[in-house]
């Protein structure tokens, strides 16, 4: 066995920063606890398969949960018929060992012969990967399970040498001998059962092996991918999830199993947490299985446990003046170890630091790190935290890792100031006021103002955020709502020291439709940083517009029920082509029968004529050029209909091309015995 | 006046009847064969003007063929021609020869804008 012994201590502080989008990711919480009671519910109080019962066992194990205790008597069953049975097949003897492992049917000296010999034979005669796994791994359940059993591999080396003859060199691994198709998942597999193998030996493994082994695991994350959010996973065609997780998987068998330290890039295994805690709550029972047993890896393990910082609540409220919460935790949301948080920087959303370098204090009863008190500088609206970590240097049990720089979104939100308030009408030319009114906006007034179309209405105010600044808001409007329900919203624009609209009636007098009449006046000023947004009815003003000219829009019918306006819509009729008259079919076919008259004329006159066929030759080499001749011509045109018919150009090119040649071959011999035998009569 | 013109048609007529028939026998064929083609394509001007052009490709294809076949055939007879001596050396096989490919090629141009 290897030298079980101390593991070393790593303290690992990065210093590269991790670029990329800010996000907070939370650990694992009640609400997964919740779900997973849903998603693992069995089908008729048992597990369609034990690797499925092993699946949903081990979720439920790792998030706390109990069991039940009746599911627990279905499946148990299940698993000793499954042990007690030599002809099970290796699959299904892991995965019942698997199950006997959490559910602990069987146990203590009562060892499974059938099972435990089954499996060494399986080893022995293995050639895929697949059947390695499940022999090894077998094998490693029963001696964990099972005391006064001692199991270990003949001859360890040759098999993990046969096991390795299955990788390649780019750190993925093959299936089988035969198949060159490779799978970053068959690494995971083969890397846990080489653990499995290294754990079995009897002796220490040849350390040259175990040192190629971790070459290849280096190289295996070469092909690791990445999302800009600073998550890392690995892809393949069994899914990010799955493909990730096997490959963590193997990743702690392989660290629990020998005792010098696996080197991991630590900004990769925070990543690879990142991945699974960014997953959110899967609603498939594998992905589920597959997310929580990664993370319990990442949780446990000898290479590094990456630790998450993670925000109850991202607004700060500048007018409840409560402190902002910091958590940090492992994946599972268990506690970190003495560790310090420090705010690096408050990044405004115009890229200025307004906090530099603040440390947070921690709160040991509810094991959070808190921030009290703000600068006097820092104003409402979008920031960005940088979060750093600092692990404390006292001895950690295990090696812990975190990102280097955690950046958070943040929004500050407190209660805008609103002075200044005023409404007025103004004679347009000269700009003189005609009436005006202060306006108290906090609260519904009923201003009363009139205004014809020659004159201007003018609103203003100021609005100023808790430390003295001009506040724009996202939403500035004002509404104008006549009698018969037609509205206007126009906006109202923040520009220096105060926000302000003016309405020039003059030139507005078609939007409104030449509506004359009393109008109600509504403002609505809102936005994300501004605790008290308010809607307020300002009052009314009567407006006297001139008269409607004839060509002028109508106002758009106002319909009672706000929801009528998703009412179907009128059906849309198309128009077709006409398709062109066409003659009627007896004139047609009148004329059809006209066509064929010349022709028979033709004929008649050709008979009239006396046509024969005299100098047709007789000898029979001449007669049958002379016939393919005929034939020839004969075919060319029956080519022709058939091209009419159906062919397309290029089929009929194409026969056309050999009827040609074979034409003019014929053709000439008869041609030219006709000319030989005209010339042979002139010359007689 | 009237007498005399039309029996000087009909002397005219006449005459021109006894000259053709002294034509030999192979040319008036091709001469029967121009008068058939001709017709064809005066039937087919007459039914689209009955109707109307609506399928103007088919119709230009039916009167093209029908007078291309006139063309030619009276080129095969210019040159088939005994009288005729610029083609005195071109052998009648050969020139039938030519109107034969050309009528192919002609009919092959024509079914495919018969459409």
């Amino acid at each position: 066995m290897m030298e079980g012994g101390l593991v070393r201590f790593l303290f690992l502080i990065l210093a590269v920063a991790i670029c990329g989008a800010a996000s907070v990711f939370q650990p694992i919480s009640d609400s997964h606890r919740s779900a997973a009671l849903d998603v693992f519910v069995p089908v008729d109080g048992s597990y369609k398969s034990l690797e499925e019962a092993y699946e949903a066992l081990k979720t439920l194990e790792i998030l706390g949960i109990d069991k039940k205790s009746d599911l627990s008597s279905a499946t148990c069953e299940n698993v000793v018929k499954v042990l007690a049975l030599s002809s099970s097949t290796l699959k299904d003897a892991l995965y019942a060992l698997s199950v006997n492992g959490i559910l602990k049917c069987k146990s203590g000296e009562d060892v499974p012969k059938d099972i435990v010999s089954k499996l060494q034979t399986g080893v022995k005669d293995a050639k895929l990967l697949l059947d390695f796994y499940y022999s090894v791994r077998g094998l490693v359940l029963v001696k964990e399970q099972f005391s006064g059993t001692d199991i270990s591999l003949g001859d360890a080396e040759a098999v993990f040498r046969s096991i390795k003859a299955l990788s390649q060199s780019d750190g993925k691994w093959r299936y089988s001998p035969n198949n060159p198709e490779s799978s970053t998942f068959a690494a995971g597999l083969a890397f846990e059962t080489l653990a499995g193998v290294i754990s079995l030996a009897p002796s220490e493994i040849d350390h040259s092996l175990i040192q190629t082994l971790k070459t290849g695991i280096t190289k295996l994350f070469d092909s690791i991918q990445k999302y800009d959010d600073g998550t890392f996973y690995f892809d393949e065609s069994e899914g990010p999830i799955s493909t990730t997780a096997s490959v963590i998987r193997g990743l702690k068998s392989f660290a629990a199993s020998e005792s010098t330290g696996l080197n991991l890039p630590g900004e990769k295994i925070v990543g690879l947490a990142k991945f699974f805690l960014g997953v959110g709550i899967p609603g498939d029972a594998k992905d589920f299985f597959n997310q929580i047993d990664a993370l319990a890896c990442l949780e446990d393990n000898r290479f590094s446990v990456p630790l998450i910082l993670s925000l109850p609540s991202s607004v700060i409220s500048l007018t409840k003046k409560e402190p902002l919460k910091v958590k940090v935790s492992t994946v599972l949301g268990s506690k970190a170890p003495a560790l310090s948080v420090k705010l690096a920087q408050a990044l405004s959303s115009k890229g200025s630091s307004v906090i530099n370098n603040q440390e947070l204090k921690f709160d040991a009863e509810s094991a959070t790190y808190f921030l009290e008190s703000f600068p006097k500088n820092f104003d409402v609206g979008k920031y960005t935290f940088v979060f750093e970590i600092l692990l404390d240097e006292s001895a950690n049990e295990k090696a812990y890792i975190t990102e280097a720089q955690t950046k958070v979104p943040i929004a500050a939100t407190g209660a805008i100031t609103i002075e200044n308030a005023e409404i007025a009408v103004l004679d347009s030319d000269v700009g003189s006021v005609e009436s005006q009114k202060k306006l108290d906006l906090t609260k519904d007034e009923a201003v009363s103002l009139s205004a014809n179309h020659l004159q201007k209405l003018r609103l203003s105010f100021q609005l100023t955020t808790p430390i003295g600044h001009v506040f724009k808001p996202h939403q500035a409007f004002l509404k104008l709502k006549h009698e018969s329900q037609v509205e206007h919203i126009f906006l109202v624009k923040t520009s220096g020291k105060k926000s302000e609209l003016v309405l020039d009636f003059l030139g507005l007098v078609e939007k409104l439709y030449y509506l004359s009449g009393k109008y109600d006046i509504q403002l609505t000023i809102g936005d994300a940083s501004m605790e008290n947004s308010l809607l307020s009815n300002i009052g009314h003003i009567e407006l006297d517009l001139p008269e409607r000219p004839e060509k002028a829009a109508r106002p758009p019918l106002q319909l009672t029920d706000p929801y009528s306006r998703y009412v179907p819509k009128a059906e849309i009729s198309h128009i077709f082509r006409v398709p062109e008259k066409l003659p009627a079919k007896q004139i047609s076919l009148v004329f059809l029968g006209l066509i064929v008259l010349p022709f028979i004329g033709f004929l008649i006159g050709l008979t009239r004529l006396g046509v024969n066929i005299k100098s047709f030759p007789s000898s029979v080499g001449a007669a049958t050029s002379a016939l393919l001749f005929h034939g020839g011509i004969g075919a060319v045109l029956l080519l022709y209909v058939l091209f009419w018919v159906k062919l397309d150009l290029f089929t009929t090119l194409k026969a056309l091309s050999l009827l040609g040649v074979f034409l003019l071959f014929v053709g000439h011999r008869t041609l030219s015995h006709l000319a030989a035998t005209s010339n042979k009569l002139k010359s007689a | 006046m009237v007498k005399s013109t039309s029996k000087d048609a009909q002397d005219l007529f006449r005459s021109l009847h006894s000259a053709y028939s002294a034509t030999p026998t192979n040319l008036k064929i091709i001469d029967l064969y121009v008068v058939f083609a001709v017709f064809t394509a005066l039937i087919q001007v007459a039914y689209m003007a009955l109707v109307g052009s609506f399928p103007f490709n088919s119709f230009l294809s039916g009167v093209l063929s029908c007078i291309g076949t006139a063309v030619l055939a009276v080129c095969l007879r210019i040159q088939v021609n005994k009288e005729n001596k610029e083609f005195k050396d071109l052998a009648p096989e050969r020139a039938f020869a030519d109107f034969v490919l050309c009528n192919l090629v002609l009919h092959l141009v024509i079914i495919n804008f018969l459409g």
